[in-house]
């Protein structure tokens, strides 16, 4: 491993240490810390740098495994054959559009439960909190099925309860349409994610120094301005961590759409579309270009979070 | 506090705890449903049949299940074990030693976390098959690290960077040996951390879907999000909602105990690691 490319971070050294061997402990705990941390490092990095990398060369080939002999090497062909089908953008579409709902809404609702978990009374704040934590440690398949089962023509609930709703009635096929198979899937994600960046945002609140709160109470503030002046701006940090981490988890969007509607009626997200091609429909060379254009674009999406809106994922570990 | 705010309190928390609890609800009803009831458009069945649970423990759906459950259970934890041991000397030198690619370390943790796991496993579908991991349990173990291992990492040196680390030399001034000092202090502390770690690592492996419809075809290492996922009855005359349903809630009762007992240190542990890393 190459220490060399990094700035030296600096050191305080004790004020009692003699100067001569500070250079020698500095150099002995430098080997230490790449022995010990060197191990995870090179695992996290085998498990996704190769895999990736592989998908970047296999995705230069025509090559199905069905047809093994006609792999040939078509540089950027496939990529090519991608960026110009609507498959590809409608999945980006879909993609997007349930990263966009999903995202704010869960947003808007993690916080107030932020809230609530961070204000709730001493004797109710257990109960919140274990409750809050089921969604987040359910198996996403499972609360896949189970909205699907409420909402499912057959099986479900949802269509004898909600008759009085305009639109829905005893015989509403919620997966027969796009728009509505959409809405339950989004409802799924909603339910399952929103819990983990309640917690985010908890964190986040509990950095909002009490003080300033105070202050403003005294000036005379509404809870509403407090809540857009103080609480807010004084958790920014914590708010775009949690946003990036939700954005980029929507963002591979999968267990759900299998589930549910198996990507029928155009609800296919570009994480099924790579799997489709590859698994499926044994394109190997198709699926690895899908798959490293969706790495590509988490990656800009990460970079734009991270330049954009400047988030500094190191002032929001409290360094 | 005023009654009438207790009050909010309580109907504010009582909302919550039915938003989360409801689906689970839900499927334990369907799970007891009789088939003749599933599609009665109920919520709750109109009399409790443990029929379901019968068909996946011992009846016809029981050879896809029970292994299932095996698969799920062995490379989980074997990978929780392997991911919790890399990353708690890569979080002990995160938290005690100063060493330039600490931050390095940190961000590619991070990169990994929020890598697109489709993008990792479409070219390993095509390795593994080449090179005999398709479909065992180290070819499942191996991706899951990737899953495991950044969140151990960053929850880890969370944990460990709030150890009072000066209790060591403190106890060996005392007359304790490096050894007692490591075992009689150090370990105590650095233990619940460690333990934390390794609850919210596990429910991550737990969760995976991808892998394991990707990398398996058989129920040789086939874990159970993926064995739900292709459950379509023992028979295509058999609707496979109800045991699909039971299954799922057999699968969904160990995390619950968890949460339950645990839910205290999950909080610390995910808030701390996310956010405060």
């Amino acid at each position: 491993m190459t220490q060399t490319t990094l700035p030296p971070t600096k050191k305080t050294a004790p004020v009692s240490a003699p100067k001569g061997t500070v250079s020698d402990r500095s150099r002995s705990e430098r080997r230490l810390g790449w022995m010990l941390a060197g191990p995870a490092f090179f695992v996290m990095l085998a498990v996704t740098a190769y895999p990736i990398l592989q998908a970047v060369y296999e995705s230069l080939f025509s090559y199905r495994l069905t047809d093994p002999d006609n792999r040939a090497f078509t540089g950027l062909n496939n990529y090519w054959v991608i960026l110009t089908d609507s498959l590809w953008w409608q999945s980006i579409w879909v993609t997007v559009l349930i990263t966009v709902v999903t995202v704010t809404v869960e947003l808007v609702l993690g916080f107030g439960l932020a809230m609530v978990m961070a204000k709730a009374l001493r004797s109710i704040r257990p109960v919140v909190r274990a409750a809050i934590l089921i969604p987040y440690a359910v198996i996403t398949v499972v609360s896949a099925f189970a909205w699907q089962f409420a909402f499912d023509i057959n099986t479900g609930f949802v269509n004898s309860w909600f008759t009085w709703l305009p639109g829905v009635s005893a015989d509403t096929d919620w997966f027969g349409d796009w728009g509505t198979s959409i809405l339950v899937i989004c409802l799924a994600e909603i339910w399952k994610t929103t819990p983990f960046i309640s917690l985010l945002l908890l964190a986040g609140l509990a950095q909002v120094p009490e003080v300033l709160q105070e202050a403003a109470q005294v000036d005379g503030a509404t809870w509403w301005q407090r809540l857009w002046r103080v609480t807010i701006p004084n958790m920014k940090a914590a708010i775009m961590v949690a946003l990036l981490f939700r954005t980029l988890d929507a963002f591979r969007v999968f267990d759900s759409i299998f589930i549910m509607t198996n990507g029928a009626n155009g609800t296919e997200s570009v994480s099924f579309l790579a799997y489709r091609q590859t698994i499926a429909r044994l394109e190997i060379g198709l699926g690895s270009a899908v798959s490293v254009l969706l790495f590509i674009t988490v990656v800009l999406i990460a970079m734009a979070f991270i330049k954009g809106f400047k988030v500094d994922l190191s002032s929001a570990r409290g360094e | 506090m005023s009654t009438r705010k207790k009050v909010l309190w309580w109907v504010g928390g009582a909302i919550i705890v039915v938003y989360a609890l409801f689906p689970i609800a839900w499927i334990i009803s369907i799970s007891l449903k009789a088939p003749s009831d599933i599609a009665n458009g109920q919520f709750t069945p109109t009399n409790v049949s443990w029929d379901n649970y019968e068909t996946i423990l011992t009846g016809s759906a029981s050879d896809l299940f029970l292994p299932a459950l095996r698969n799920s259970f062995g490379i989980c934890l074997i990978a929780t074990a392997i991911s919790c041991l890399l990353a708690m000397f890569a979080a002990y030198a995160i938290a005690r030693l100063d060493f330039p690619g600490k931050r390095l370390i940190l961000s590619t943790a991070l990169a990994v976390a929020i890598f697109p796991v489709i993008s990792i496993v479409t070219p390993l579908f095509n390795v593994w098959r080449q090179i005999g991991l398709y479909d065992t349990w180290p070819g499942l173990i191996l991706p899951y690290l990737s899953l495991t291992l950044p969140i151990s990492i960053w929850t880890m040196s969370a944990f460990f960077r709030e150890i009072p680390w000066e209790m060591e030399q403190a106890a060996q001034v005392d007359g304790a040996t490096t050894w007692q000092a490591f075992r009689k202090v150090i370990v105590p502390l650095a233990a619940p951390g460690v333990f934390t770690t390794a609850i919210i690592a596990f429910f991550i492996a737990w969760n995976d879907f991808v892998y394991g419809i990707v990398l398996t075809s058989t129920e040789a290492a086939r874990p159970v999000p993926a064995a739900l996922g292709l459950f379509s009855g023992a028979s295509q005359f058999e609707d496979p909602t109800g045991a699909i349903a039971a299954a799922a809630v057999l699968v969904t009762i160990p995390v619950v105990v968890l949460v339950l007992l645990f839910q205290r240190r999950i909080v610390a542990g995910l808030t701390n690691g996310a956010v405060k890393g």
